[in-house]
């Protein structure tokens, strides 16, 4: 099948469908967020509705054509880059905030809306939607659940599962179900909702979100703290933890991060340390003043060089600003910047660090990590260039043996970016085979041809 | 984990412009989105081609050989407005302004949107009157005439605008007022500053429509100068500064343009070069890269770039003085140039300039790093895109309740004044901060 056939039979069997099959439009399609992968569709399509998903789910099956569902393709996995001689179905027209109801504290959106735009239209009645992955500016809500991303403020507020109460979901064979209820308690058989919560488009493909929200908290205060060793960082989060306090975001910036940033952006980061830690609190004003104090307590306690505890907003914004501009202070330096997102038990956090530099001395590798504390996320930033082909053969090495790092430290493969291409040659490693094969069996029911982002998570044994 | 995709060449043999250019400027975008929402094209449309990265994305296929220079990629390459506020949104430091100069050459070597008409304009505009400063004021002044002896408004009460082809006649409402006297008739070649003993030697360009249609900004930026110990060399004769060359596929006559004004303003007998205007400011500060392979020039080039400075920017660094006037009530937004913010990251300055302006009260509009439309003559080749911002922008202006709209680039003064003027709004004003500066000074011998 050609671009110009599937043009021409979506055309048919789907009115009024919006195709794309020129050169010029398939390949800034071939990608999405990750780094060094791509692939060209033989047609994008842009369904404006559930019925119109369901007809090209049902097309796509009568074709035998592989469908890859993709909201604004900022996913860090490879999980909604395209299959060779599938389509991509791309869901960002289905972008209306459908209802806010106030009395049960939801919010039901359609699938392509953009994150942001939920958190704002929460924001702008005292409401709060709390996960914000990095990309949230321009983030769907429908990629944000099919990979069940997180956010700096998962330690206290959790992931995107967390908040999502029901789904409209078009299955492999074009039918349309809803997944859970709006009700806070609901046992009602099988969890489904949550199986597809991060199934990555494999089992079917998200049309609608209820998700909830939360009363906004009526005050926050940042801190930043410096250590001379990431060993003292890590015991001060330990004490902060034991001591009942559960800060909102919990950062933390290694010392090659450090130099980068302070060669970048300045912030008066000093850089001899060895570890930076951004703390927020949020909650009532009266217990977030006094979380502050004893976290700057614990922080000094643990041999803080330095603590800088925001007076205002605006100062918050300065602080905030080390962690925020680590990223692009890191992106800037190579020309392909690929970010890993293996995560461990919080205790294990400061001894993986020791492990990543470790690797990245051993493979001869760059790499600078940053990350949650609070969740044991950490984010080793490898910088390479994709077309030294020795020095990729070297990062290969060095990812694998990150990954292999993070399992025996009780880790797991990814903590919020999904497994997608990136992934999948580690996950039997970490599952084992029964559970494994438990996946396999899964996706084999519900999508018996293997039409659904298929060879993303896994490769179905024969 | 990802392993690289190895890139097909099927094409015979690199392109000129975005083949032969260092890859590694089309790979540093990691095409992570975050310049999608910041982009008016894709915000417009919601397609991928018509974003920041996916234009990327195309550009690096035509470098790869996978795509060949094709009628609809040279229609992307001009759909955008080259604002470039996907360089203030992107984390990897992406050199899209090389990027895009790069492709729009390529575009116009490969002949894709060649027609007639356009070829002719292009020659006529281009290479004609904008490669030849007094011609273009010779046009200026043949405008003004026509407006000044009652012509237009003759023309515009009678109508005949209906006997123009359509697009002009679009356009007849949005030529600039020109002035009675250009940059040269009033500023001198030198000036000295107000205190007798100067502390800084500055040269002053006074750019192509600014010179025209709004000289009094130039005199203001010279006023503002003097009142803050500057000697002032304002050559009176300056060739344009090749921004609308660059920025529309025309590399070498921009090359030509940047060697001529370095000719006339020697960077090293001055301790910084003065822009006014957003857009030219932007390319000026590039004249290092323009130049980089020409050997005559490169190293002059490079003293050039180190001491452009944009107006706003030059009068915060050198600390400059607050006017003691008394204070006269007014109420300020302010838009920002794209090429000012975006461009040169001077975002800060020209508030912290309108704040101390005594009795300006400013209030922030919603999306002021916007576009307005204009982007250099987009409004004349999208008008439909064009259009859609201007109103997207005076809502946001609008919503403010100021009186004036602060903005300092020729081609959003115009594009702000003249939709301000067709929604009937004769009570707002649009002001360079500059001149609203200037008039502080002024005030202070009343």
């Amino acid at each position: 099948m050609t671009s110009v056939d599937v043009r021409l039979a979506l055309g048919q069997s789907i009115d009024d469908i919006d195709i794309l099959t020129a050169l010029e439009d398939l390949i800034p399609y071939g990608f999405d967020g990750t780094a060094t992968l791509k692939e060209r569709p033989l047609a994008v399509v842009f369904p404006r509705s559930t019925a119109q998903v369901a007809a090209v789910v049902r097309w796509a099956r009568q074709a035998r054509v592989p469908i890859t569902s993709r909201g604004n393709g900022t996913g860090l996995s490879g999980g909604s880059v395209p299959i060779a001689g599938g389509i991509v179905l791309c869901l960002n027209h289905l972008d209306r905030i459908i209802e806010l109801d106030r009395a049960n504290l939801t919010l039901r959106v359609q699938a392509g809306v953009v994150t942001q735009d939920i958190f704002n239209a929460a924001d702008a009645i005292g409401l709060f939607y709390p996960p914000d992955p990095g990309s949230m500016k321009i983030s769907t809500i429908g990629g944000n659940v099919a990979e069940n991303s997180g956010g700096l403020r998962g330690l206290k507020y959790g992931v995107t599962r967390d908040y999502v109460m029901s789904m409209e979901v078009v299955l492999a064979d074009g039918s349309i179900c809803r997944l859970g209820t709006g009700c806070v308690k609901d046992v009602a058989g099988y969890s489904l909702r949550d199986l597809f919560i991060g199934s990555e488009g494999t089992l079917g493909v998200v049309t609608e979100v209820l998700l909830k929200l939360l009363p906004r908290p009526a005050a926050r205060r940042t801190l930043l703290a410096t250590f001379a060793a990431m060993d003292e960082a890590a015991a001060a989060v330990s004490a902060i933890i034991a001591a009942g306090i559960v800060p909102c975001t919990m950062e933390f910036l290694d010392r090659r991060t450090i130099r980068c940033v302070e060669d970048f952006a300045h912030v008066g980061l000093p850089t001899d340390a060895e570890a930076v830690l951004l703390i927020e609190a949020d909650g009532h004003p009266a217990a977030v003043a006094d979380e502050v104090v004893q976290i700057e307590k614990l922080c000094r306690d643990h041999h803080a060089t330095t603590v800088r505890v925001a007076a205002d907003a605006a100062e918050a914004t300065r602080l905030a600003t080390a962690r925020r501009s680590a990223f692009s202070a890191l992106a800037r330096l190579r020309p392909t910047t690929i970010l890993e997102d293996v995560t461990v038990p919080r205790s294990e956090l400061a001894g993986m660090i020791r492990d990543v530099e470790a690797i990245a001395l051993r493979h001869d590798v760059q790499i600078a990590t940053f990350g949650h504390f609070g969740d044991g996320n950490l984010h080793p930033t490898i910088l390479t260039d994709e077309r030294d082909t020795a020095e990729m053969h070297r990062v290969e090495a060095a990812i694998t043996a990150i990954v292999e790092a993070a399992l025996a430290r009780g880790g797991t493969i990814t903590g919020e970016h999904g497994v997608g291409l990136a992934k999948k040659p580690f996950l039997r490693r970490q599952l084992g085979d029964a559970s494994f094969d438990l996946m396999c069996l899964v996706k084999r029911s519900l999508d018996p041809e293997g039409l659904l982002n298929p060879g993303k998570i896994f490769d179905l044994p024969a | 984990m990802s392993t690289p995709v190895p890139s097909p060449k099927v094409a015979p043999g690199p392109t000129r412009h975005l083949g032969a250019m260092d890859y590694s400027v089309l790979q540093q975008c990691m095409h992570c989105g975050m310049c999608l929402p910041t982009c008016p094209t894709y915000v417009e449309t919601k397609l991928e081609r018509h974003s920041p990265r996916g234009r990327i994305a195309l550009m690096r296929a035509v470098a790869d050989g996978e795509l060949a220079v094709t009628k609809a990629f040279g229609e992307e390459m001009y759909y955008c407005l080259g604002c470039l506020a996907c360089t203030t949104a992107c984390p990897a430091g992406v050199d899209y302004p090389k990027l895009f100069e790069a492709a729009r050459a390529e575009v116009e070597e490969a002949k894709v949107l060649d027609s007639p008409k356009r070829n002719a304009i292009r020659a006529t505009v281009l290479r004609g009157i904008f490669m030849r400063p007094r011609l273009l004021r010779f046009v200026g002044r043949l405008l003004w005439i026509w407006q000044a002896s009652g012509g237009q408004s003759l023309f515009r009460r009678l109508q005949l605008n209906r006997l123009l082809p359509s697009n002009l006649r679009r356009l007849e409402p949005q030529a600039p007022t020109i002035r009675t006297r250009f940059s040269h008739q009033l500023i001198r070649a030198i000036e000295f500053p107000i205190e007798p003993k100067p502390a800084r030697r500055v040269a002053v360009l006074t750019g192509c429509v600014q010179d025209l249609a709004f000289s009094e900004i130039n005199r203001a930026t010279v006023d503002v100068l003097r009142a803050n110990g500057c000697e002032v060399h304002t050559p009176p004769v300056q060739p344009c500064c090749g921004s609308l060359h660059a920025h529309n596929g025309d590399l070498a006559s921009a090359r030509e343009l940047a060697r001529r004004q370095i000719d006339l303003i020697d960077p090293d007998q001055f301790d910084a070069i003065i822009s006014n205007a957003g857009g030219c400011g932007s390319h000026l500060s590039h004249y290092d890269h323009l130049l980089a392979d020409d050997d005559a020039y490169a190293a002059k080039a490079t003293t050039w770039s180190r001491k452009l400075r944009d107006i706003h920017e030059y009068l915060v660094e050198i600390n400059f003085r607050a006017p003691q006037a008394q204070p006269s009530p007014q109420v300020v937004t302010y838009h920002e140039s794209c090429h000012l913010c975006h461009g040169q990251n001077v975002s800060v300055q020209p508030r912290d300039i309108l704040r101390a302006i005594p009795g300006v009260e400013l209030r922030e509009c919603g999306e002021s790093s916007w576009c307005c439309g204009s982007a250099g003559i987009y409004n004349i080749t999208h008008p439909k895109t064009s259009a859609w911002l201007q109103d997207r922008k005076l809502d946001h202006l609008t919503a403010t309740g100021a009186d004036i709209v602060a903005t300092a680039n020729p081609g959003c003064h115009l594009q702000i004044a003249n939709g301000l003027h067709s929604q009937g709004d004769e009570h707002t004003t649009v002001e360079h901060p500059i001149v609203l500066l200037a008039r502080a000074y002024a005030a202070e011998s009343d």
